[in-house]
């Protein structure tokens, strides 16, 4: 395949996403449905999709989804994973074989606990211990990577259409609360299975229409607090950096979202709120590298919950719909109606404006 | 009249069955299909159900009614024609312009506008019934972009940063703009009897399309905006 250089494509993308607030499980088949008339939005390089609520059973438990690029490679780092994790489920990943999903890798999930003495003896918690032996692995491990590493949710990701990957998987077994879609149109990068989005963290997953003008900005920066940007895509880092602010910062959804789209300083200074003006005056100024300029929606997935969010300028396209206790997020209109017909309200979000929705406490 | 089931259709099958049918046409289902009508001329088309980008594109006096929202770039590069939307439209409507109507009943996303220009006998005029999103009429050439503000439930009219760019052409805005921030290189003023004349025409038009009265309309004040000068932005970059 020729990469970028070699030849320029022009840029595209869908997301899609849903979630039901009162936590009722929806298997996977109308998520995938829904990417079904954004088709022309991506071009076969790249699908995937994030699942929360999926493994009930596992659910105490990391939940390891992995590519391989041979058997002896996943001999090599399951026998790493066996010094540092109980594992309690070790499985080939259920797929389907259709034509239009071919040379796959070998895909395994492993269900896993950190044993107790390694965290003892390394004094970190979990899922700082999770993430390092992610990054580990991604970094260090040739043709070994970790893409999926959160409890109780999972991404499944290829090379394809996205409707066809939904296939692919069977997602159609599986029951989730919430759901993330993306079909790719990669423009800078080569469409690869690792490539794919969602691109996730423990539970953080980042699905991304658009491209990231500072890349390399935000990526130095966040590459000094122990994350590796291994994928060869630009999305890659924004997982990295909401893992940052939410989970190792305390930040919340919406002091994230006012770090990674900040308002212009115009904006700020013609805010009328003094309190929100300094709030943003700080954000803008202790976290600068963090700021993504260049066209974006995205849509983050998290335990819970999801949040849906533009650049400052609005230079990518997003809906929101909702109707009873569904949410539904999209890069067109179309989308949405496919997941619900009868949905009742429908808007489009500011650029730079969050749209959070939380599952309510206790129902998932 | 034709109807086109449009359901389980792509959007160059949908196109296609479209340019053979030679009628007016109505197409029910619609989902997402792009570039529906793209070029189009001599020909009434309804769309039921949700169209998707690029909705009229370089439209050749055809006229389009939809009867939901629409989705980004309406009428881009649009030359002649009209097109009712029964609803909301989203980013960048009427991109390059340069003839036809675009009338909306709901609001419209970011960028509307952008663009725009008029060209010897074309003149686009644009009607935004709600409210709109940041940088409306960004970089406007030529043509007429109305937004009512209807029904806009304490929100501004328009979001930030409108008519940056803007070298040609004409804005109103329905009510007196206090709460909006404009660019320096425009001027934005309460619009004269002479003005609001000049809209007249157009206004009862889409009052008569979607069922309002002109009269109430123009009973509220009005701001019109006009670039300063034909070439505003002569020394922004260099000094020449």
């Amino acid at each position: 395949m020729k990469i970028e250089g070699q030849v320029r494509i022009p840029s595209g993308c869908a997301v899609s996403a849903v979630i039901s607030k009162d936590g009722n499980k929806m298997s996977g088949e109308m998520i995938t449905n829904s990417m079904k008339p954004m088709h022309d939005r991506s071009n076969g390089l790249g699908g995937g999709f994030a699942g929360y609520g999926i493994y009930p059973a596992y659910k105490e438990f990391y939940a390891f989804h992995m590519f391989f690029d041979s058997r002896d490679r996943r001999k090599e780092c399951e026998a790493y994973l066996k010094e540092r994790f109980e594992i309690v489920q070790s499985e080939i990943m259920p797929t389907r074989k259709i034509p239009a999903i071919t040379d796959e890798p070998i895909i395994w999930r492993y269900f896993a606990a950190p044993l107790k003495s390694v965290l003892v003896s390394l004094q970190v918690d979990e899922k700082e211990f999770v993430a390092r032996t992610v990054m580990k692995i991604n970094t260090e491990m040739d043709g070994v990577y970790v893409f999926s590493s959160g409890k109780n949710m999972g991404a499944f990701k290829a090379v394809g259409f996205p409707e066809d990957v939904g296939v692919f998987y069977k997602l159609e077994e599986y029951e989730g609360y919430s759901w993330t879609a993306h079909g790719r149109y990669p423009t800078n990068t080569p469409g690869w299975w690792g490539g794919a989005h969602p691109f996730t963290l423990l539970d953080y997953s980042i699905v991304h229409n658009g491209e990231i003008s500072s890349y390399d900005a935000n990526r130095r920066f966040i590459e000094m607090f122990g994350y590796k940007c291994t994928l060869q895509t630009d999305t890659e880092v924004i997982t990295y950096i909401m893992d940052y602010l939410l989970r190792v910062q305390g930040l919340t959804l919406d002091e994230a979202a006012g770090v990674i789209a900040a308002p212009f300083w115009s904006t700020i200074a013609a805010k009328k709120d003094a309190d929100d003006q300094r709030k943003h005056t700080y954000l803008r100024t202790m976290f600068a590298n963090l700021l993504i300029t260049g066209p974006f929606s995205i849509v983050l997935g998290f335990e819970g919950g999801l949040m849906a969010l533009n650049d400052r300028l609005k230079l990518r396209s997003m809906v929101v719909g909702e109707k009873d206790d569904r949410v539904f997020i999209a890069s067109e209109e179309a989308a949405v109606r496919t997941m619900e017909p009868d949905v009742e309200t429908v808007w489009s979000p500011a650029g730079g404006e969050p749209v959070i929705i939380k599952v309510k406490e206790g129902a998932f | 009249m034709q109807i086109i089931d449009a359901a389980n259709l792509d959007y160059r099958a949908v196109n296609e069955t479209l340019r053979s049918a030679k009628t007016d046409c109505t197409i029910k289902g619609c989902c997402g299909q792009r570039f529906i009508a793209a070029g189009m001329s001599d020909r009434n088309l309804t769309i039921e159900g949700i169209p998707g980008n690029a909705l009229g594109a370089y439209l050749n006096n055809a006229s389009i009614t939809v009867k939901a929202n629409a989705q980004d770039a309406v009428g881009d590069t649009m030359n002649e024609g009209k097109i009712l939307i029964h609803g909301n439209i989203g980013d960048a409507a009427g991109y390059a312009m340069r003839g036809g109507k675009i009338y909306v009943q709901g609001n419209a996303g970011y960028r509307a506008g952008i663009h725009m220009k008029a060209c010897k006998e074309k003149f686009p005029v644009m009607i935004i019934g709600g409210c709109t999103g940041s940088f409306l009429g960004e970089y406007q050439a030529g043509g007429l972009i109305i937004v009512l503000g209807l029904h806009k439930d304490h929100k501004r009219i328009v979001g930030n940063f409108p008519c940056t760019g803007m070298h040609g052409g004409k804005m109103f805005l329905r009510g007196s703009c206090e709460d909006i921030a404009f660019p320096s290189q425009v001027t934005a003023r309460c619009a004269a009897p002479e003005d609001l004349a000049e809209i007249r025409e157009y206004l009862s038009e889409y009052c008569e399309d979607f069922g309002h009265s002109v009269d109430k309309l123009l009973s509220a004040p009005f701001t019109v905006i006009t670039p300063d000068s034909k070439n505003p932005y002569n020394q922004m970059y260099v000094a020449n």
